[in-house]
C-alpha cells in the first residue's frame, strides 16, 4: 500500500446558492447569498461573482443586510458565530461568538440593538442576542434571551412585524404572535384539513411593513391575510387562492403595495394589496421557487429556485439576470462525463436537461434541452428523465436516453443522437429513436475512434438484447443528412446484458451478460469468446488502455475484481473487493476502482499489469461513490513523486452520496495555488491610489518604513466612504505620521510633514463624500495637536460622529 | 423566463415506398385515360417525328392516335386476321405490320390501302421492322425464319433459318443498316449481319424471349423473357452484364425513357418497373389493372402508353411542369394596389444599436389551450375533423401530452354523446396502428372507465363500442398469426445460420461455464 502523504481530497466548485434567501443591497447593485462556508457577492448587472466573504468554518445559515449601515451585512453560521462584513470590499469588520448554540438562521430588526437568531439546540428556539458595543473585533455574546421556543426550523415560517413590534412564528397548524412591548403572545389555530380536503399546514409567513397584517402561505396553495390579531377572539382573515400546491415563499414589497408569492409551479405571482383580484404573473422561471427577496428600494426582486439558481427580476416584469450554480438534483442519473471539445463536466441538470459545467471557471456554461417538452411543475407527476448519456471520442456525437414511467409496464424510452454543429457551437438533434428497446437501457457506449467519424453506438437493455446502431447515409438521393439506424441485434442465451465496453482500439466489444462476459468483434459481429467467473453477475467492465490494452477488467456483484488476459483468454488475477465503480484514465494506463467497504468508500488506483496499486485512499467519504470521471489536464504535471504520479495526466473528480463534488489535489499544486493567491494580495497592496503615491513617496524618503505602526495601513485599506470627515481625521493622521519620524532630523521632517499633510488634504478632499463640509480655517501650519476653538458646525459634526460606531478607530488611536 | 415549449409532434417514418426524386418524377402523371380496344393490345409504337402519333396494334386493326387525342385519328383495318407489330419508319411516313395470315403489309400513313404486301412466310408474322436505310424490312415469323425484304420491288432479299422456335421479337440497328437482332422462343438471341448469310452472334437468354431492346449507343442489348430482364454487352461479344428478376410473371415488353437513363419493363404480373440504367435498381413501380402486353413512352416521357390483355389501352400524360404553373399563379395573385414600406425610409447607420423586437412565438391552437391548462379544449381542438383525418399523429401527440401531464382523465370526462362518438370514431380509426397503439390503448381504457355507467343509454355510442370490440378481437387474432409466422421464421433462420465454433480456451480453468453457441441473428427479425 502506498501512503497518500501529499495528495488531499478537496471540495471543488458547484456549491449550493439556494440554501437561504439571498439579500439584495440597498442600491440594488449587489446580491449576497450564502454558499457553503462563504458568502458570495454577485453583481446584479453582470451576474459575475465579485468576491466571496470567507471566514466561517461551517455552513452559513443566513445573510442579512445591516439596517443601520447599508454597506454592511451580517452572516450567521452553524459554527455559532455571527459576523459583520463590509460586503463591497469583502472585509470582516466584527464577529460575535456564542459558544452555546448553533445558529440556524438569523433575523434582525432595525432599531433593536438585539439581534434575533434562531438557534438550534435540541429544540429550535428564537433567541435574542445582544451584541455588545465594544471595539474589539471578536466579541463574546453572553446576553442570550429566549423569545420563543419550539419554532419551525424553516426560516420562512417566522417573521418580524411592523417596525419590529411583534414577531410571528408558524408551527404546522398554529400561528403565534408575540408582542415585544406587552410581552404577550397570541396563538391562532387552524384545523388540519378544511372542508374541501386541502391541507391547512402553514408553510411560510410574512408581515406587512406598514400595516398590521400577516400573510401566511399554506400547503394547499392558499394564502391567508390575517388582521386584527391582537385580540384572541376577534381576529379575521381573508383567503387568496391561486397556487395549486404549497406556497413556499411570500414577501411584501417595501411600500407594502404588493404581495409576492411563489411555489412549486415556478410562477411568481404579484397580488395588489387590498385589490387582491388583480394579479400579475411571471411564469416559467425554472425550478420550484424556494425563496423570494426584495431589494430595500423595491426596484429588484430575486427568486431562488430549487435547481440552484437565482433569478433577478426587474419590477416584476422582466428577468434581468440569472445566476446559475451547478444543478444538483436529488439524484444524478447520468454518469459524470467530460465533453471532449470544451472539457466541460456534463451531468443531469434541470429536469430534462444536460448541464455543461466548466470546472476551470466554476461556472455553468449552458443547459442542453434533451427532452424538449414543457415541464409541468407539479409534484408527483412522472416526468421524462435523462437517464443516460455518452459522448464519442471526438465530441461530435452525443447519445442520450430518456425514460418515463420506469416501473410501470408501459415504459416510454427515447434514444436521441445529437450532432455537434460547428456554426451553432452546440449539439443539434439528429435522430430520435422511440422505443429502441423493450426494456430499460443498462449501458450505452461509443467506440474510441481517435481519427475520423464515429459511426457506431452500442446499447444494452434489460430485454436481453444489445443493439448496435449505425450512422448511415440515406439510401436515396434525399436532401436530408445521414441518420442512425439499427445495424445488429445480439443476444446470448437470453441473459440480461448489464454493461458493455469497447477496447482501446475499438476492435473488440465486451458485453457482460450476468455471469458471462462475451467478447464480440464489431467488424463482423461474431462472438469471439466468452469469459466468466461465477458466482456473481458482472457489474462493471473496463478495458485497459495503452500498454495494458490486452487486459479486460470486470467487477462482479460477488465482491470480486477480475482481470482477464485477452491474448490467452484466461484469468490473470482476481482480488476480493466490492467495487462500486471502475474507471479507466483515457490518457494513461491507470485505472481507478472505488470500493465500498464498511459504510465508506476506498479508492485504489492501479495498473492492470502491475500487482501493487499506485495509490490508495481509505475512507474517502461515507456512502457509495457511483459517479466519477477522469478529467484530462490542460497542462501535464511532471511530478515524479510515486504517490502523485497518477495525477499527472488527469484530475479525478467524484460525486459523493451527499452530492458533493470532490477532487484530488497534490501538495505541489496546492502550494502553487496559495502562492498565486499571496501574490495577488501583494499586488493588491500596490494599487495606484493617491494614498499609495503619497505613502510610497513618504516611504522612499524614510528609507526604512516603520512596521510598528499598524493603524496606518488599516486606515488606508478602509474605503473612503466609511471614514469620518477628513477634518476629523486630519490631526490624527498627521500625528500618526509624526511618530514614525526619526528624532534627529525632526525639524526638517516636520516641514515635510506639513507639506505632505497639505497635499493629503487636497487629495482626500477629492475622495470624500459631498456630505462632509470641511472647515475653511483649518489650521494648516500646526501639526494638529492643539486645535483651536471649534465652530458650532464642527461640534455638531463631532457629536454625530460619536454616535456612530467607530470601534475600528480604537486601534488607530493608541 | 423560458418560452413555452410546444407539444412535440413525432415524425413517423413513412411506411411503404420512400419519396425520392424518381418517384416524384414518375408520379407526376395525370390519371390515366383508358380506351377500350377490340382485343388484346399487342404492340404500341410511337412515330419518330412530330406530332408523335402512335400506332396501337390490337386484334385485326391498327389505330393511330394523336398524342393528346382520345379518338383514333386513323385506322388500318385491312387485315384478314390478327395484326401484329405495327411500326413506323424513321421518317414517320410508312407503317409496316405483320399478320396472323403470314402476309406483311406496308401502309402509307396517309393512305388506307396497303402499298405493298410481302408474301413468303408460311405462318403468322409477329416481328416487323424497318432497317435504318429505310428501304428494307425485317420480318420474323412463327415458321422459325426471319427475312429481309426490299421495299421498292417487294422482293425477298435474304432468309435466315437458324432459330428452332417461334420468332417473337426483333430489332434493327439504327446505326448500321445491315445489323439486326432477333429473339425466339428457343431461348436464344441471334445477331445477324445482312452481308453474311449466317448469324454473327448467339446469346442464350435461358427463357423464351419476349422482347428485345437496343440502347441508343447499341453497345448494350436488353432482352426480356420469362421473369428475367437481361442486359448483354454486345461489344464484349455478348457478355451478360446484369440479370434483373423483379417481376413475378413473364416480362412481355421493354421500353427506354427518352434520355436513356431509365429502363421500363412491363409484365403479365400487371406491373411496370422503372430501372436506373447505371445501378439497375428498381426506382419506381406502376400498377395496372390487367396483365401488360405492350408499353411505349412518348418522346420526353410526355406520356406512358400501356396496352393490356383485357384490351384496354391506358394513356398517362405528364402534368404541366411546376414552373409554368407557378408563373401563372403569380400573375393572378399580383395585387392591383401599390405597397408602401412602413417606416422604411430610415436606414440604420453603422454605429446604431439595433434593438430587436422580441419575436412573437406562434403556437398551434391546441398548444395555446395547453399553455393555459385548458385540457378539454385542447383535446377538442386536436380532434377537429381535418386534424383527426389528415394528421392523426397530432391528435395522438396531444393525447400523449395530456397523459404526461396526468390530466387525460379530466380531458376525456364530461363529454356529451356527440363528442364521445367523435372520440370513439377516432379510436376505431387509429387504435390498431402500431405507432399510436400504446397511447390510444391508455385513452381507450380511461374512456371505458369513465363512461361505463352510461352504456346502454345511447344507441350511437353502443354501436361504436361494439365496433371497437370486434376490431380488437380481429387485431388479437392477427397478432397471434403474426407471432406464429415470426416463430417459424426464427426456426428457419436458426437452422440456416452456420454454427460458429468457439475457440476453446483449454488452459483456462476458471472458465467453467460450458461454451455456448451463439444465438446471433441478423437484423431481419428486428422488432418493428
Amino acid at each position: 500500500m502506498v501512503e497518500h502523504g501529499d495528495v488531499r481530497v478537496v471540495h471543488k466548485g458547484g456549491s449550493k446558492i439556494n440554501f437561504r434567501e439571498p439579500a439584495l443591497s440597498t442600491d440594488s447593485r449587489f446580491l449576497l447569498c450564502a454558499s457553503g462556508e462563504s458568502v458570495k457577492v454577485f453583481s446584479t448587472a453582470t451576474e459575475e461573482c465579485l468576491h466571496a466573504l470567507q471566514g466561517h468554518t461551517d455552513l452559513i445559515t443566513g445573510v442579512l443586510l445591516r439596517p443601520s449601515n447599508h454597506l454592511q451585512a451580517y452572516s450567521c453560521s452553524l459554527d455559532g458565530t455571527v459576523r459583520l462584513w463590509d460586503f463591497t470590499d469583502g472585509i470582516l469588520i466584527r464577529w460575535a461568538k456564542s459558544n452555546r448554540v448553533n445558529i440556524w438562521c438569523c433575523f434582525i430588526y432595525v432599531w433593536t440593538v438585539h439581534l434575533h437568531v434562531c438557534a438550534c439546540t435540541e429544540l429550535f428556539q428564537l433567541v435574542a442576542v445582544h451584541l455588545p458595543q465594544c471595539g474589539e473585533q471578536l466579541v463574546e455574546a453572553k446576553e442570550l434571551s429566549a423569545v420563543l421556543s419550539n419554532i419551525s426550523s424553516n426560516p420562512a415560517a417566522s417573521a418580524f412585524g411592523r417596525e419590529g413590534q411583534y414577531i410571528v412564528s408558524a408551527k404546522p397548524l398554529q400561528l403565534e404572535v408575540y408582542f415585544f412591548k406587552k410581552h404577550k403572545s397570541y396563538s391562532f389555530f387552524l384545523k388540519k384539513d378544511n372542508q374541501k380536503g386541502g391541507k391547512n399546514t402553514f408553510t411560510c409567513i410574512t408581515c406587512h411593513p406598514t400595516e398590521d397584517c400577516i400573510a401566511s402561505g399554506h400547503e394547499d396553495g392558499k394564502i391567508r391575510l390575517w388582521r386584527n390579531f391582537n385580540h384572541r377572539k376577534e381576529y379575521t382573515y381573508s383567503t387568496l387562492h391561486w397556487h395549486h400546491s404549497a406556497v413556499s415563499s411570500l414577501r411584501f414589497t417595501p411600500e407594502g403595495t404588493n404581495l409576492l408569492s411563489g411555489g412549486v409551479e415556478s410562477v411568481l405571482v404579484q397580488w395588489r394589496y387590498n385589490q387582491e383580484s388583480q394579479r400579475d404573473f411571471l411564469p416559467r422561471l425554472g425550478g420550484a421557487i424556494t425563496h423570494i427577496s426584495v431589494s430595500p428600494d423595491g426596484a429588484l426582486f430575486c427568486t431562488s429556485h430549487s435547481d440552484n439558481k437565482i433569478t433577478i427580476i426587474q419590477s416584476c416584469v422582466k428577468v434581468s439576470a440569472v445566476i446559475q450554480g451547478l444543478v444538483k438534483g436529488d439524484r444524478i442519473r447520468t454518469d459524470l462525463m467530460i465533453e471532449p471539445r470544451s472539457k466541460a463536466l456534463v451531468l443531469n441538470g434541470k429536469p430534462g436537461h444536460l448541464q455543461f459545467y466548466s470546472l476551470q471557471r466554476d461556472k455553468l456554461l449552458y443547459n442542453l434541452d434533451i427532452v424538449q417538452q414543457e415541464y409541468i411543475h407539479e409534484s408527483g407527476l412522472e416526468q421524462f428523465e435523462v437517464v443516460m448519456a455518452a459522448f464519442d471520442a471526438s465530441g461530435s456525437w452525443l447519445a442520450t436516453v430518456e425514460e418515463r414511467k420506469q416501473k410501470a409496464p408501459e415504459l416510454e424510452l427515447n434514444l436521441k443522437l445529437w450532432a455537434f454543429d460547428d456554426q451553432k457551437q452546440s449539439f443539434v438533434l439528429n435522430t430520435t429513436i422511440s422505443a429502441p428497446h423493450e426494456g430499460r437501457i443498462t449501458a450505452l457506449c461509443f467506440p474510441h475512434v481517435s481519427d475520423g467519424q464515429t459511426t457506431m453506438l452500442v446499447s444494452t437493455s434489460r430485454d436481453g438484447h444489445f443493439k448496435a446502431w449505425q450512422l448511415a447515409a440515406p439510401a436515396h438521393t434525399e436532401d436530408e443528412g445521414p441518420s442512425w439506424s439499427c445495424d445488429f441485434l445480439g443476444a446470448y442465451h437470453s441473459l440480461v446484458p448489464e454493461c458493455c465496453c469497447f477496447s482501446a482500439d475499438s476492435s473488440l466489444l465486451a458485453v457482460g451478460f450476468q455471469e458471462v462476459v462475451t467478447v464480440w468483434t464489431p467488424a463482423s459481429w461474431e462472438l469471439l469468446t466468452t469469459l466468466s467467473q461465477p458466482p456473481g453477475a458482472v457489474r462493471d467492465l473496463c478495458f485497459g488502455r495503452l500498454s495494458c490494452s490486452k487486459y479486460l477488467l470486470g467487477a462482479t456483484t460477488s465482491r470480486l475484481l477480475c482481470c482477464w488476459n485477452l491474448l490467452t483468454c484466461s484469468l490473470e488475477w482476481v482480488t476480493s473487493m466490492d467495487v462500486s465503480l471502475l474507471l479507466a484514465d483515457p490518457l494513461s494506463e491507470n485505472m481507478a476502482a472505488f470500493c465500498f467497504e464498511a459504510g465508506s468508500t476506498d479508492l485504489f488506483v492501479f495498473k492492470p499489469g502491475e500487482p501493487r496499486p499506485l495509490f490508495s485512499h481509505k475512507a474517502l467519504c461515507s456512502g457509495r461513490v457511483t459517479h466519477a470521471v477522469f478529467v484530462p489536464r490542460e497542462v501535464m504535471l511532471e511530478s515524479c513523486d510515486e504517490a502523485s504520479q497518477w495525477l499527472n495526466c488527469s484530475h479525478l473528480y467524484f460525486l459523493t452520496q451527499s452530492m458533493d463534488l470532490l477532487t484530488f489535489i497534490t501538495k505541489a499544486e496546492e502550494d502553487k495555488l496559495t502562492a498565486s493567491s499571496k501574490q495577488l494580495v501583494v499586488s493588491d497592496d500596490v494599487a495606484m491610489t493617491p494614498f499609495h503615491l503619497l505613502l510610497g513617496k513618504h516611504r522612499d524618503q524614510l528609507e526604512n518604513p516603520q512596521g510598528s505602526n499598524v493603524s496606518l495601513p488599516q486606515l488606508l485599506q478602509m474605503p473612503a466612504h466609511v471614514l469620518p470627515s477628513a477634518s476629523f481625521l486630519c490631526s490624527m493622521f498627521v500625528q500618526s505620521l509624526l511618530i514614525s519620524v526619526n528624532k534627529p532630523s525632526e525639524q526638517n521632517k516636520e516641514k515635510e510633514e506639513e507639506m505632505e499633510s497639505e497635499k493629503e488634504e487636497e487629495d482626500s478632499d477629492g475622495e470624500m463624500e459631498s456630505r462632509i463640509s470641511r472647515p475653511e480655517h483649518m489650521p494648516s501650519g500646526e501639526s494638529g495637536c492643539a486645535a483651536p476653538a471649534l465652530t458650532k458646525e464642527e461640534v455638531r459634526e463631532l457629536r454625530r460622529l460619536k454616535k456612530l460606531d467607530h470601534s475600528w478607530m480604537k486601534g488607530l488611536l493608541d | 423566463m423560458a418560452s413555452y415549449k410546444p407539444t412535440n409532434i413525432p415524425v413517423y417514418p413513412k411506411l411503404g415506398e420512400k419519396v425520392t426524386e424518381e418517384t416524384l418524377y414518375w408520379k407526376n402523371y395525370k390519371t390515366p385515360i383508358q380506351i377500350k380496344e377490340f382485343g388484346a393490345v399487342s404492340n404500341i409504337h410511337f412515330s419518330p417525328v412530330t406530332p408523335y402519333n402512335f400506332a396501337v396494334t390490337a386484334f385485326t386493326r391498327i389505330h393511330l392516335y394523336g398524342l393528346l387525342s382520345q379518338e383514333p385519328v386513323k385506322t388500318f383495318t385491312r387485315f384478314k386476321d390478327t395484326a401484329y407489330c405495327g411500326r413506323f419508319r424513321s421518317d414517320g411516313q410508312l407503317l409496316v405490320a405483320g399478320c396472323e395470315d403470314s402476309v406483311v403489309r406496308l401502309f402509307d400513313v396517309s393512305g388506307k390501302v396497303a402499298l405493298r404486301m410481302f408474301k413468303g412466310h408460311t405462318k403468322a408474322v409477329h416481328v416487323t421492322d424497318f432497317t435504318s436505310d429505310r428501304y428494307q424490312i425485317l420480318t420474323g415469323s412463327d415458321d422459325y425464319t426471319c427475312c429481309l425484304w426490299d421495299i421498292p420491288n417487294s422482293a425477298q432479299l435474304n432468309t435466315y433459318q437458324e432459330h428452332t422456335d417461334y420468332i417473337r421479337c426483333g430489332v434493327t440497328s439504327q446505326l448500321n443498316r445491315d445489323l439486326f437482332v432477333t429473339g425466339s422462343y428457343d431461348h436464344s438471341l441471334k445477331v445477324f449481319d445482312a452481308r453474311v448469310d449466317k448469324s454473327v452472334m448467339t446469346i442464350n437468354h435461358g427463357h423464351p424471349v419476349e422482347s428485345l431492346l437496343l440502347y441508343p449507343s447499341e453497345g448494350l442489348l436488353v432482352s426480356a423473357g420469362g421473369r428475367y430482364v437481361r442486359v448483354w454487352d454486345l461489344l464484349k461479344g455478348g457478355q451478360p452484364l446484369v440479370s434483373l428478376k423483379n417481376h413475378h410473371k413473364t416480362v412481355t415488353c421493354l421500353a427506354l425513357s427518352s434520355n436513356g437513363q431509365r429502363l421500363l419493363s412491363g409484365s403479365l404480373d400487371r406491373h411496370v418497373k422503372v430501372y436506373n440504367t447505371t445501378s439497375y435498381k428498381v426506382v419506381h413501380n406502376f400498377d395496372y389493372p390487367a396483365a401488360i402486353l405492350s408499353l411505349a413512352l412518348a418522346p420526353e416521357d410526355e406520356s406512358i402508353v400501356v396496352g393490356m390483355t383485357n384490351s384496354i389501352l391506358s394513356i398517362k400524360h405528364r402534368k404541366p411542369s411546376e414552373e409554368a404553373k407557378e408563373t401563372a399563379g403569380h400573375q393572378r395573385r399580383r395585387p392591383s394596389y401599390r405597397v408602401y414600406a412602413h417606416r422604411k425610409s430610415y436606414v440604420p447607420k453603422q454605429d446604431d444599436y439595433l434593438v430587436s423586437k422580441p419575436v412573437r412565438q406562434h403556437l398551434a391552437k391546441y398548444d395555446k389551450q395547453l399553455k393555459k391548462f385548458n385540457v378539454s379544449k385542447a383535446l377538442d381542438t386536436a380532434l377537429e375533423t381535418w386534424i383527426r383525418g389528415r394528421k392523426p399523429e397530432i391528435t395522438v401527440a396531444v393525447i400523449r401530452e395530456l397523459d404526461r401531464r396526468g390530466t387525460l382523465k379530466n380531458a376525456l370526462a364530461g363529454r356529451d354523446e356527440q363528442e364521445l362518438s367523435r372520440l370513439l370514431s377516432f379510436l376505431i380509426a387509429n387504435l390498431v396502428d402500431a405507432r399510436f397503439a400504446p397511447v390510444l390503448i391508455t385513452a381507450a381504457e380511461m374512456i371505458l372507465d369513465i363512461y361505463q355507467s352510461i352504456i346502454g343509454q345511447s344507441p350511437v355510442v353502443d354501436k361504436q363500442l361494439l365496433h371497437l370490440q370486434s376490431l380488437l378481437e380481429r387485431e388479437l387474432d392477427y397478432q397471434k398469426d403474426l407471432l406464429e409466422v415470426l416463430g417459424m421464421l426464427d426456426t428457419m433462420f436458426a437452422s440456416s445460420l452456420p454454427k460458429i465454433e468457439l475457440p476453446c480456451s483449454g488452459i483456462s480453468t476458471s472458465n467453467g461455464l460450458p461454451q455456448g453457441q451463439s444465438t446471433a441473428s441478423r437484423p431481419q427479425i428486428l422488432a418493428a
